[in-house]
Order: C-alpha cells, then sequence, then structure tokens
C-alpha cells in the first residue's frame, strides 16, 4: 500500500478512536453532574412514585453503561433523543442551528484565513520593519480585548452610529443570502479578529523558520524577487504549521463561537447550547458537546492529513 | 575593461558580529582583494575556513550572506560596475549572467519543488528562455553531467535522487541561463570520494563545452588543481599567492602555500599486532530499531593496545554504526564485543563505570559535543569528578596537566568553547576523553570538520598523546590521507561489510579488491593531469570488460 494512504487511513483509524473516548467522557461527565433530571422536571413538589415512574420513562432506571450504549447506538443511527424540557426531536431542533453556525464560521474563516496569511506574508517581506510591527501590533491587540467587548463596540459605532450594519444579527431561511451576509457582518468581524493574530504569527514564524534555509538563497541568488521568493519558495515549506493554526481556529469558530452568537442573538449552536445547559437539558448538552468534538476532532484530522500530503518525501516516496 | 569578464578591485567586506554576553562589533573579512578573469577561464580560490573564499565567490553577485556587507572597492561583470547599482538591476544579473552552485545542493533545492521547474526556473523569469526551450536546454545539461534517464530526471523530487546526481543538478541550474560566470562554491566537499570524481569531471566538461568562465572556491588544493587555470590562495581576508596552477603546484612562492601544498606530507610506520587485543569485534550483526534489514553484517575487527585501527568507507558504510555497537549505543543482533579479556554487556545499562570509563568517545563536530555554557575546565573536570572522584586542588592540578597536554595553555581554563577556534575545540574534547584515562578512544571522523593545517596538527597531537598513555584509537575516517598518516591497520568497510582488512602495509598494497582499488584510486593526487588519468582508466578498464 502506498505509505501516504497507510498514514491517512491510520490517522482516520485514530481520530475515530479519540471521538469515541470523547463520547465516553461527555456521556460520564453530564452522568456525575449533580441534580436529579426527574426532579429538575417535575419540580420540588413532585411524589416519589411519579418520580419513579419519570425515571423509568426515561430509562434512568437502568445501569450507566447500558444508557451509554443506548446512547451511543441511537447517536451512530442518527438519532440524538429527545429534548427534556420541550419533547422535541434534538436531531431536528440541533441541524438548524447547526447549519447557522455553520454558516458563520464560514464566512468568518473565507475573511480571516487569506487575510491572515497574506498579513504573514507581508510581515515576513518587511521583518523587523513598520508594516511588519504594525500589523503584529494590530492583530495582537485585537485578539486581546475580549470578544464580547469587541461585539459591543463595533454594534454601538458600526451598528447604531453609523447604520452600517444591522445590530441583531437573527437570520431565516426566508432571507437571500445578500440579506443573510449583511446580518452576520459585525459578528464575522469579530471573529476574524479574534483569530486573526494566532494564524497571522504562525503564519510569520513558520515561513521565518523557511527563510533560513539554503534554497531560499538559491532563489534570491536566481534573481527572484523578495516576495516571489516567499510565495514560491518559503510557503510551500511552511503549509503544514500553517495548516495546523487554520483549522485549529477553524474549529474555534464552530466550537467556540458562544460568546458572539449570545451577544448577536444569532441562532446558532452556541446559543442553544447555553439555553439548554440553564436548563439543565442533559440530552441536549451531550447531544451538542458530541457535535463539538466531532468538529474539533474532524478538523484537526484534516490538518494531520493536509500536514502529510504537503511532505513530498511522504508523497513521493524513493 | 570591458575585455574582462569579471574584474574585482580593493574589494573589502565586512560583517556585524554578536559574541555572547558583548556589545557586537564589526569585523573585516576581506581586506582589499582584487584579482581579474577572462571569459572562459576558470580560477580557483582556494584557503582555509575564514579565509574569505566564498564570501568573495558571492560578492561577484553583490550578495552578502547574513549579516555580511561589502564595505568598499568595485566588482565589474561584464564591463558595467555592479556593487552600486540598483536592487532591480542587480536581480538581472542574478541567475543569469552569473550563476552560483552552492555545497550543499541537498539544501540548495526546496524539497517541495521538482527538479526541473528549479532548474528553468532563473530562465523563465528573467524571459531569457520559453519554457519548452528551457526544459530542453536542462534535459540537453543532464545528459551531459552524465545524468541516468536526463528526459524524466527532472520530474522527481530533490529526495528521490543521489547526493551526487543532485550536485550534478544543481551545475545543471547553473549553467541553464546560458550564464557567464557560475561561482562553484566547495560543489564536491560533501560528497563520497569516489562519488567526488565523476561530479568533478562533470563539471570540468560541462565547463569546457559551455565556454562559461568560473570561480572555483575549495579548500581542498589537490581538487582545484584538476579543474582551474589559475589559483589564488587566500588566508584571513588577504589574498597570499596568485599564478597558474601550474606554478602555485609545483614552484609556490609563499611559504603559506608551500605550506598548503605538502600538507598531506605525514608519514606513520605500521606497527606489527600484538597478541592480545584491547578490543574485539566478533561477528556482529546489526540493526536498527524498527527497520528489517541489517546494516552491519558479520563484521569482525580487532585492535591491539596503544595501536590505531582505521575504519574506513563512504557514508552509509556502517563505519559510525559499528561505533555504535561498540560503545553499547545499539546493541548488536548476534555477536560479541571482548574488551581488554572480558565480554562487554551489549546495551549500555548492563556495562560498570568501569567499561564506560575506559572506552571514550570523540566526536566530529566538536561545537555540539561540549556545553556552551559550562568553561573549559568544567568540561575536562566532569570525567574526573565521575570516574575518580577528583575535587578542589586535586582536580584543577589534573586539569591543568591535561591542559598541557593538548598543548593549551592554563590560560584557557576558564574560557567557554565559543571562545576558542575550531582546532582548539577539537583538542578540548581530546582532553576530556584522556581525562578518564581510557584504553581505548574511538574517534569518529575528528578532524573531518577542520581545515587541512588544523586536522595535521590534531593527528599529530592524537599520535603524541598515543606514545604517552598507550591510549588505542578506533578512527573512523572517509579520508584515506588521513589513513595513511596515522593508521598500524585498516578496515575498508563497504554496504556494512568488512571487504577488506589487516596491517596497513597489507591493506594499501596490491593486489586490490575492486571497491578497495575504487577508493583509493579516486583520492585527488597534487598534480595536474590526475583527474583525466583516473577517468580515462576507468574507461579503459570498463571498455576491457
Amino acid at each position: 500500500m502506498h505509505p501516504v494512504l497507510k498514514l491517512v487511513a491510520q490517522r482516520l483509524a485514530l481520530s475515530t478512536l479519540l471521538l469515541l473516548a470523547a463520547s465516553v467522557l461527555i456521556f460520564a461527565g453530564t452522568t456525575i453532574l449533580p441534580g436529579d433530571v426527574a426532579q429538575n422536571i417535575l419540580g420540588q413538589s413532585a411524589t416519589p412514585e411519579s418520580l419513579a415512574n419519570l425515571r423509568k420513562e426515561l430509562g434512568m432506571d437502568q445501569p450507566a453503561t447500558t444508557r451509554y450504549f443506548n446512547w451511543l447506538f441511537g447517536a451512530l443511527q442518527g438519532d440524538l433523543g429527545t429534548a427534556l424540557t420541550n419533547g422535541r426531536d434534538i436531531v431536528e431542533s440541533l441541524s438548524g442551528r447547526l447549519k447557522n453556525t455553520l454558516f458563520l464560521a464560514f464566512w468568518a474563516a473565507v475573511v480571516a484565513v487569506p487575510l491572515a496569511i497574506f498579513l504573514g506574508l507581508l510581515a515576513v517581506r518587511y521583518r523587523e520593519r513598520w508594516p511588519d510591527k504594525l500589523i503584529s501590533a494590530v492583530t495582537l491587540a485585537s485578539i486581546s480585548v475580549p470578544e464580547f467587548l469587541i461585539g459591543y463596540v463595533l454594534m454601538y459605532y458600526v451598528g447604531v452610529k453609523l447604520g452600517w450594519a444591522p445590530t441583531v444579527s437573527t437570520i431565516y431561511d426566508s432571507m437571500s443570502l445578500g440579506e443573510k451576509l449583511n446580518a452576520i457582518a459585525l459578528p464575522v468581524t469579530v471573529l476574524t479578529m479574534v483569530v486573526l493574530a494566532h494564524m497571522m504569527r504562525m503564519t510569520r514564524a513558520a515561513i521565518l523558520n523557511v527563510m533560513q534555509s539554503a534554497y531560499i538563497e538559491t532563489a534570491e541568488l536566481k534573481g527572484l524577487t523578495s516576495f516571489q521568493v516567499i510565495a514560491r519558495h518559503a510557503f510551500p515549506n511552511a503549509i503544514a504549521p500553517v495548516v495546523n493554526v487554520v483549522m485549529l481556529n477553524l474549529a474555534y469558530l464552530v466550537v467556540g463561537v458562544v460568546v458572539v452568537e449570545v451577544v448577536f442573538v444569532y441562532p446558532g449552536m452556541g446559543q442553544y447550547l447555553v439555553d439548554h445547559v440553564a436548563k439543565r437539558d442533559v440530552p441536549v448538552v451531550q447531544a451538542c458537546g458530541l457535535i463539538f468534538a466531532a468538529v474539533y476532532i474532524g478538523l484537526n484530522m484534516v490538518a494531520d492529513i493536509v500536514s502529510i500530503l504537503a511532505n513530498p518525501r511522504l508523497r513521493h516516496p524513493k | 575593461m570591458s575585455d574582462k569578464l569579471l574584474k574585482v578591485e580593493n574589494l573589502k567586506i565586512g560583517a556585524r558580529i554578536y559574541p555572547p554576553g558583548e556589545k557586537p562589533r564589526d569585523i573585516d573579512i576581506v581586506h582589499g582583494v582584487s584579482f581579474e578573469l577572462e571569459k572562459g577561464k576558470v580560477l580557483g580560490l582556494i584557503g582555509e575556513s575564514g579565509a574569505g573564499k566564498s564570501t568573495i565567490g558571492l560578492a561577484s553577485m553583490a550578495y552578502g550572506r547574513g549579516g555580511v556587507e561589502i564595505t568598499g572597492g568595485k566588482v565589474w561583470v561584464n564591463g558595467r560596475e555592479i556593487l552600486g547599482t540598483s536592487l532591480r538591476d542587480l536581480r538581472k544579473l542574478r541567475g543569469t549572467e552569473v550563476t552560483y552552485v552552492s555545497q550543499s545542493a541537498a539544501a540548495s533545492f526546496n524539497p517541495a519543488k521538482k527538479i526541473m521547474e528549479q532548474v528553468i526556473e532563473a530562465s523563465l523569469h528573467q524571459g531569457k528562455f520559453s519554457k519548452k526551450e528551457a526544459e530542453a536546454r536542462a534535459v540537453e545539461l543532464f545528459a551531459k553531467l552524465g545524468l541516468p534517464d536526463p528526459e524524466k530526471i527532472g520530474d522527481r523530487y530533490p529526495h528521490q535522487v543521489s547526493g551526487g546526481q543532485l550536485q550534478r543538478c544543481m551545475t545543471a541550474l547553473a549553467l541553464c541561463p546560458e550564464p557567464d560566470l557560475v561561482v562553484f562554491d566547495e560543489p564536491t566537499t560533501a560528497l563520497d570520494v569516489t562519488t567526488q570524481i565523476d561530479v568533478l569531471m562533470a563539471i570540468k566538461e560541462a565547463i569546457r563545452d559551455t565556454g562559461v568562465a568560473a570561480l572555483y572556491i575549495t579548500h581542498d588544493l589537490a581538487v582545484v588543481a584538476q579543474v582551474s587555470d589559475e589559483i589564488m590562495v587566500l588566508r584571513m581576508g588577504d589574498m597570499v599567492e596568485h599564478g597558474t596552477t601550474d606554478q602555485i603546484i609545483n614552484n609556490p612562492v609563499e611559504e603559506y602555500t608551500r605550506d598548503l601544498v605538502s600538507v598531506r606530507s605525514t608519514q606513520h610506520d605500521g606497527k606489527p599486532p600484538t597478541d592480545n587485543p584491547i578490543l574485539t569485534v566478533e561477528n556482529v550483526t546489526a540493526r536498527y530499531k524498527g527497520t528489517n534489514f541489517d546494516v552491519l553484517h558479520n563484521v569482525t575487527m580487532e585492535l591491539h593496545p596503544g595501536q590505531t585501527l582505521a575504519v574506513v568507507g563512504e557514508s552509509g558504510s556502517g563505519k559510525s554504526t559499528t561505533a555504535r555497537v561498540i560503545t553499547g549505543l545499539l546493541p548488536p543482533r548476534e555477536g560479541k564485543i571482548h574488551f581488554d579479556g572480558r565480554d562487554l554487556s551489549s546495551d549500555l545499562e548492563g556495562r560498570t563505570r568501569d567499561d564506560l570509563r575506559e572506552l571514550q568517545m570523540i566526536y566530529q563536530m566538536a561545537d555540539v559535543a561540549m556545553n556552551p555554557r559550562q568553561t573549559v575546565g568544567t568540561i575536562i573536570g566532569r570525567p574526573l569528578e565521575f570516574y575518580f572522584g577528583m575535587r578542589g586542588a586535586e582536580k584543577k592540578k589534573r586539569i591543568l596537566e591535561l591542559l598541557e597536554e593538548i598543548e593549551m595553555g592554563p590560560e584557557f581554563m576558564d574560557r567557554y568553547p565559543a571562545e576558542l577556534s575550531g582546532g582548539q575545540k577539537q583538542r578540548v574534547c581530546i582532553a576530556r576523553a584522556l581525562a578518564a584515562k581510557p584504553k581505548v578512544i574511538i574517534c569518529d571522523e575528528v578532524t573531518s570538520a577542520l581545515d587541512p593545517l588544523v586536522a595535521d596538527g590534531i593527528l599529530k597531537l592524537l599520535e603524541n598523546l598515543q606514545k604517552i598513555e598507550n591510549v588505542a584509537y578506533l578512527f573512523i575516517t572517509h579520508d584515506l590521507a588521513t589513513v595513511r598518516a596515522i593508521a598500524d591497520s585498516i578496515a575498508v568497510m563497504y554496504q556494512g561489510r568488512v571487504v577488506r582488512y589487516g596491517p596497513k602495509a597489507e591493506v594499501l598494497e596490491p593486489p586490490f579488491d575492486d571497491y578497495t582499488d575504487l577508493l583509493l584510486s579516486s583520492v585527488p593526487e597534487m598534480r595536474l593531469g590526475w583527474l583525466e588519468e583516473v577517468v580515462g582508466n576507468r574507461k579503459m578498464a570498463s571498455a576491457g570488460n
């Protein structure tokens, strides 16, 4: 078998195993939480009989391992159970939310990733000079300010004072793409500012590291311009670390948007999760946890596979 | 001056250095060097490291490596002064009129791009050829340089061809845009001696056929004698002597040049083996963890007290692996190591402190074999504490004795490795090994990273120490001149096997096996016409077969 296929297969197997382990952690974590779901639903005045009945209905009388496997096999078949609080099917309510979250993350990534890489290349081109220092200072400042603060500041100045974008980012299926993009303009800006610095600095560091190589000197002695040297000769060799940090930030865009979604009242997974944590709706929390874990592991797996594919020694063995 | 291709006048080059714990200061690397080069001629630049050879070579492209800056003088290429021109004009010069071949092609090719793409890049970028023309020219050059499968080799990635082939690809890269001048910077130094000869011949023929002029930079006078019309000897940034190749080799005027020419004259008569070897490697077969092939096959050799066994071979022949087995770093699959009448445990954990003490090592890179944050005194003192429990005045006395043995004064005790020259660092490593009072020292390419004159000094020191301390050396090297200089017996290794073994006089005396013959005849000799003679002999031999 081609060594690359073997490595990729290994990554897939490892990721599956990791996801399984994550599911155990999520289930165990939510199971040992203090408090009784039945008590929560029925309130303080419930009779012992009704509590016992509800527990039986919910399957709480069975041992934890049985419940775990029931949950796991359900999840594998696309059934994440029903929400305790409103009795609706979780998959159904989640799918729309997940779609919205991915929509937001996608557009944030479309803006942030090329911008970060371009700024990284620019910083290398003008390293230790004012453009480099300016880029570093601005991106570092933007990552250092809490995202909810940036959110509210943008909302006030850009949304209220200038009136360029709506301050509430609620979107509906009936909206056109243009309307949706207009609605999410502010949260996309905030998310971009949050993830930009990390990716840009990693791009800069990875390329600077490659710039020490002898083949960069060869390229310079061919009479190439500085930017050609960086883009053609340095960047292809810096892909692996850059992709790693890009994927890490994409994962953050999906998993870590809770605050931004709440600030902008965006109907995504984060808000959904926060609502149901407050209500102790364990199946929903488990479902969200599982999806977040899957996204995280999946993106990191993609990063690993891209790194493997970017290595010419692995792609073209002797 | 327009009739000269390259004219360098009073070239001065400096750099800013950052010594540890001190303020950065500016130093001069080249102080006012002048020379001229006509079209189609080859000028050899020779000297030790730090002589400014590469710096001068790169200055002909107005390029300064790292913090190096050209501080004065003038350089004309094709009648145009290039030091004062803009970066934009320099980019037109680089890669078309003047090109560069570096010492390590493996590092100088971009690992992420195909060879062809890199070979033709400069031609395309400068608009000299169309893609089709450039590729055709590259294939032609690949063929001329004797690369296998010239039509297809360009589709490979750098890691898919051997070191010698890649060095030839680098030459093709430099010749592809039809330059007027190529700067060859130690193009064969990193190659095995048997590979060097082919690459050298390929470069020489390519220079002759294309009529390109060249600056050929090397520290090896025997190599430069084969390819250049003129030689310029440099030392510490100054020109020592400049003349025709014939004059420099056969009638050197300056004393320094005479030293360089005669540096390989050290001789040592082999001592006969004794009855009781101190170290015996018996039928060792070994492989690295996680691999499924043996890198050593049934290796057997003996080392006698107070003598030197030289292990020679090319890179990958198993020399250093043998050393790893002896030191216990790599337990063998089969075979045994006997030491001073006892069996040594095959792995490091099973060895006693005395086993460790009596078997010491010196490495190729003295730089990385020492802790840069410890003084020379601490470095040498450590084995004294560890093995003999020495402290205070007693330890200091012994350190001073050892410093005297390696011909370094007591003032060095408080110096840090960064303050020492390459040769001094290696001397400190020798003292550290001697401090343990070993019976055997394994010397792994200890002179390979040093300049010839410095290396010669180290070899003399090792020989003297052997007489005083009666220590035996297992001397690993790829350099046959070194072997001649110091060995009592020799083991020639090839592909993990000992192909020839015995006392020096026997091993170096015909009849030879094929490999030893190839190895011995590949060592460059310091006379004109040697290269053609060897290549001619080989062609005749292969035609005879």
